[in-house]
């Protein structure tokens, strides 16, 4: 089975997370400021790298809480986690160990 | 004209007896108080403990003092357990120890039963349904987390090498209670 490195839990089984779309979508600051192209752009246009993807994760069966994980697309590895809130790792495929 | 009566009585959710299939024991465990409590980390580590638990004991492990006990969830979650008639008792020594404290503290004895399981192959029929590396080394005694067992949602405690205790939420009860006979009837 699939682990997936919870930064509060450690390493636990993929059973007990939900995933959440991509990570790092910033909210426009003003939205009534967007015309609608860019306000659906906002709401439904994601990246769909074929490569290191930075997502976010639910531990739904564990803590609980959310946070980010970068994973590779391509071969469904975790490249690694970190707590919600905080800035994406400069790290890529070839980190996996 | 339809008589109405004031029955509050609480009813066990599964058959009391002890179910035991190949050395396997499956106990119902008898109601408790359990509080469900939310604190940001900062706060909990400069309170150090409430109702004599402390707190700050890594995420997934229990900490106990006599008959209660605090389970680490998450990084801001704990569920405190204690014999069922010390209820308000101990919901009240906890809300006097967070005073002036943001923090959210909810009474849910009613929402989770337990079970017992215990012997030799409590592991393998655990196993059958939950995820979670079982071996003493990854799931050592005092380890406590919230996990699967086959489509339910439960509580694992180790509480000794060869005893677990199993909380789910009520409605989930009679479901974990014969998929864990099942299981111990196959290892």
């Amino acid at each position: 089975m699939l682990l997936i490195t919870c930064p509060h839990c450690g390493p636990r089984p993929e059973l007990e997370f939900r995933y959440g779309g991509e990570a790092h979508v910033a909210r426009p600051a003003d939205p009534s400021a967007l015309d609608d192209r860019e306000w659906s752009e906002f709401l439904f246009v994601r990246n769909n790298p074929k490569g290191v993807f930075a997502e976010r994760w639910n531990h739904a069966h564990g803590c609980q809480r959310w946070f980010n994980a970068l994973r590779d697309t391509h071969t469904d590895a975790f490249v690694t986690t970190y707590p919600a809130g905080t800035a994406r790792p400069d790290m890529a495929a070839e980190d996996v160990r | 004209m339809l008589e109405i009566r004031n029955q509050a009585t609480r009813t066990a959710p599964f058959p009391l007896a002890t179910e035991t299939v190949k050395g396997t024991a499956i106990a119902p465990l008898p109601p408790r108080a359990r509080l469900s409590l939310r604190l940001r980390p900062a706060e909990a580590a400069r309170i150090g403990s409430v109702a004599g638990l402390p707190l700050d004991r890594p995420i997934g492990t229990f900490a106990a003092h006599d008959e209660r006990r605090a389970l680490r969830l998450g990084p801001d979650e704990w569920l405190v357990s204690g014999p069922a008639d010390e209820t308000d008792e101990l919901g009240a020594r906890i809300a006097g120890d967070l005073a002036g404290i943001v923090h959210a503290l909810v009474d849910v004895s009613h929402r989770n039963c337990g079970l017992a399981v215990s012997g030799a192959q409590a592991e393998a029929a655990l196993n059958a349904g939950c995820p979670l590396d079982l071996s003493l080394a990854a799931f050592p005694v005092g380890a406590a987390t919230r996990t699967l067992l086959g489509k339910a949602e439960i509580l694992l405690v180790r509480v000794d090498a060869a005893c677990f205790e199993v909380e789910c939420w009520r409605s989930f009860a009679e479901y974990v209670r014969t998929f864990l006979v099942e299981a111990a009837r196959g290892t």
